[in-house]
């Protein structure tokens, strides 16, 4: 991103991910490339079935399989391939090199254990600690993520806990063994405005300091401005725009980009009689058109965006790239 | 606005907690605590509040599809809570609803047809050629062509199961139509094509609603005036431009605050709220923010704000805050 030219720490190349479906395979993420640089913030925003969660998951190698599975592609981190790893070594990098956070908190925590047992195993697992020293790390965590009373808390189970907090303890539970990347998928959609502005809040101090990554993946442009420094926006399984948030939405360049900025509602000075929107909607991903899969709800659409898929060209400095014929600006 | 076309006054809904031997009454959940506003002809309120807060107990209650504890609801002047069932019925013509979630509201056995067609069957309007027509031309107003008929729910996205939900709500032609979160489940891109849908019915249709959201915006967007709720009660209420050009209660502030903004240029400062939404069932003394707010008085937990006119005669903007209603301890 910068001249001092940082390492990538994640690197994703030409990543596909399939899905058996009773009408054939499809292709949920289909080709993408990005990388992740140490201690940023990057979003990946994009509709309902935009591959953005699955992106999230091949990153861990969390894919449900069957039906997913990897089909091509590399995923590099610290020099290792994931998609290439044995079973065994990967279950050694989740949750010490790359940790993630799910939409629902109550899903994602055991409702039997109470939250000392879940935090602990982490870090007996990974750091080869005592009970104690494990207790003693997790009532710290809880503390960073703001739990009030900790000491009392780690005995709860995770029923006791509003959504807000669970969410916390998940942070928490993430990031205990100190991982270089967090990937956190919708950690505050199921949240209230006020709680997840806590939640937010939270992540970015702890993203500082702790010196890790986040990927941050969300369908809320909102969220994306004000806590990520890069974003990726997917639509339909394709990468069609990356940059920093401050091209991305100041200087939007792929229609979709802009048509989603507009269609936002936002708080206005006036109230205006109709939103712009985005006409149709997204394409069944098994009959996908031959050409731009966003072509026929794009008011820039030429001929020749009807015949071969646009590939994403970066535009001059790293990171930054745009999928179109025909880009704005 | 000479009669409002409904007039709710000190609405109380509050839902028994059983338990214990017998299902004795353990407590009660005030999900909604004397809660009074006007709608006018035409005209939308947009109510707002955070999950919990009695939003959507509030819209059902005004319907009567949850029985009122106390209190009483006026629709063009008549108290609907004293109707007997058939009456009411007859009234629920005047008074739809729309429900949040597409995918739950909608009979997966029925055709879509018959779905909206339904309540045109029930209140036995017209003959069969006529229903056919009317649920045509219903189709027509929400953007959907007349293949859609003969399919099945499953066959549709959410936005377009969300406008048939719309085209039923609107067979029997109400004046007043409550929509519980239409658009929360919706995709960014298809949420914004059925809020152009929701305006076009009140522009070109005429109809009033009550529109319930989380979401400030949507609320700004297609509201005249806006409530806000916060634990049962309604803690502000004005009409839209003036409570967002100024918005009063510190609640609201927060609320305002923490909507994440999609535009680089305006990272703004926040006041993040400290804690959780107390639970209902043991709702705080006094004000029932207090316990949340960063400009809490000695007062605050003691007393109940009343309700204040802190706008115009003409142009009121209530706000129940001790902030504002004059005593010696709030600021000039």
């Amino acid at each position: 991103m910068t001249d001092e030219v940082a390492k990538t720490l994640l690197c994703v190349r030409n990543l596909v991910v399939e899905f058996d479906t009773r009408f054939g395979p499809v292709r949920a993420v289909d080709d993408i490339s990005f990388d992740i640089f140490p201690n940023e913030t990057v979003g990946i925003v994009g509709e309902s079935g935009c591959g953005k969660t699955v992106t999230g998951l091949s990153l861990l190698r969390l894919v449900p399989s069957p039906p997913g599975r990897i089909v091509q592609g590399s995923i590099i981190l610290n020099g290792n391939d994931l998609v290439q790893l044995p079973e065994n070594d990967m279950a050694q990098l989740r949750g010490d090199d790359i940790s993630m956070i799910f939409q629902e908190p109550m899903t994602a925590l055991n409702p039997v254990l109470s939250l000392g047992t879940q935090m602990t195993d982490v870090l007996r697992q990974h750091r080869k600690m005592t009970k104690r020293e494990a207790r003693n790390v997790a009532i710290d965590m809880l503390e960073k993520v703001g739990i009030p009373v900790p000491e009392k808390r780690i005995d709860e189970y995770p029923h006791e806990l509003s959504g807000g907090m669970r969410q916390r303890v998940m942070i928490a539970m993430a990031l205990s063994c100190n991982p270089k990347l967090l990937v956190a998928d919708e950690p505050t959609t199921a949240l209230d405005v006020t709680t997840q502005a806590q939640v937010l809040e939270q992540i970015v101090e702890l993203q500082e300091e702790f010196h890790m990554a986040v990927i941050l993946i969300t369908h809320d442009l909102g969220v994306i401005a004000e806590t990520c420094q890069r974003a990726i926006v997917m639509y339909c399984g394709n990468i069609v725009e990356t940059g920093t948030v401050e091209d991305l939405f100041q200087r939007p360049r792929h229609p979709y980009t802009k048509g989603l900025l507009e269609s936002i509602p936002r708080l206005r000075d006036e109230r205006i009689a109709e939103l712009p929107i985005i006409p149709g909607m997204v394409p069944d991903l098994l009959s996908l058109p031959a050409g731009c899969r966003f072509a026929d709800r794009c008011k820039y659409a030429q001929a020749d965006c009807l015949q071969t898929p646009p590939r994403l060209e970066s535009s001059g400095d790293a990171g930054s790239g745009v999928a179109c014929y025909h880009p704005l600006n | 606005m000479s009669q409002p076309l409904l007039k709710v006054v000190n609405l109380k809904k509050h839902f028994p907690v059983r338990g214990g031997m017998f299902s004795r009454v353990l407590a009660k959940v005030k999900a909604v605590d004397g809660v009074s506003f006007e709608l006018g002809k035409q005209r939308t309120l947009g109510l707002v509040g955070e999950s919990g807060c009695g939003k959507s107990t509030l819209g059902r209650t005004v319907l009567r599809l949850h029985e009122p504890t106390a209190g009483q609801i006026f629709l063009d002047g008549d108290d609907i809570c004293t109707l007997d069932r058939e009456a009411l019925k007859q009234r629920r013509r005047d008074m739809q609803i729309i429900y949040q979630d597409p995918y739950a509201s909608l009979s997966p056995r029925r055709l879509i047809g018959q779905t909206i067609q339904e309540p045109l069957d029930v209140h036995k309007i017209g003959t069969p050629e006529e229903r056919k027509k009317r649920v045509e031309e219903l189709l027509d107003i929400v953007g959907l062509r007349k293949q859609v008929l003969s399919r099945y729910p499953h066959e549709f996205s959410g936005g377009q199961r969300q406008r048939i939900g719309i085209a039923r709500a609107l067979a029997l032609n109400p004046s007043f139509i409550v929509a519980d979160e239409p658009v929360s489940a919706l995709d960014v891109s298809v949420q914004s094509q059925v809020l152009n849908v929701i305006s076009r019915l009140q522009r070109e249709h005429g109809i009033a609603f009550l529109f319930i959201s989380h979401d400030l915006a949507v609320i700004q967007h297609v509201s005249d005036d806006v409530g806000v709720m916060y634990l049962g009660k309604l803690v502000e209420y004005s009409d839209s431009g003036s409570l967002y050009r100024d918005p009063k209660h510190p609640y609201t502030r927060a609320l305002m605050s923490a909507i994440p903004i999609p535009d680089v240029r305006q990272r703004a400062k926040r006041i993040v709220l400290a804690g959780d939404i107390p639970s209902p069932m043991n709702p705080p003394s006094g004000c029932p923010f207090h316990t949340r707010c960063a400009e809490a008085m000695p007062k605050c937990s003691q007393v109940v704000p009343p309700r204040v006119n802190a706008g115009s005669a003409e142009k009121p903007h209530y706000v129940s805050c001790h902030l504002f209603d004059g005593s010696p301890e709030s600021p000039a």
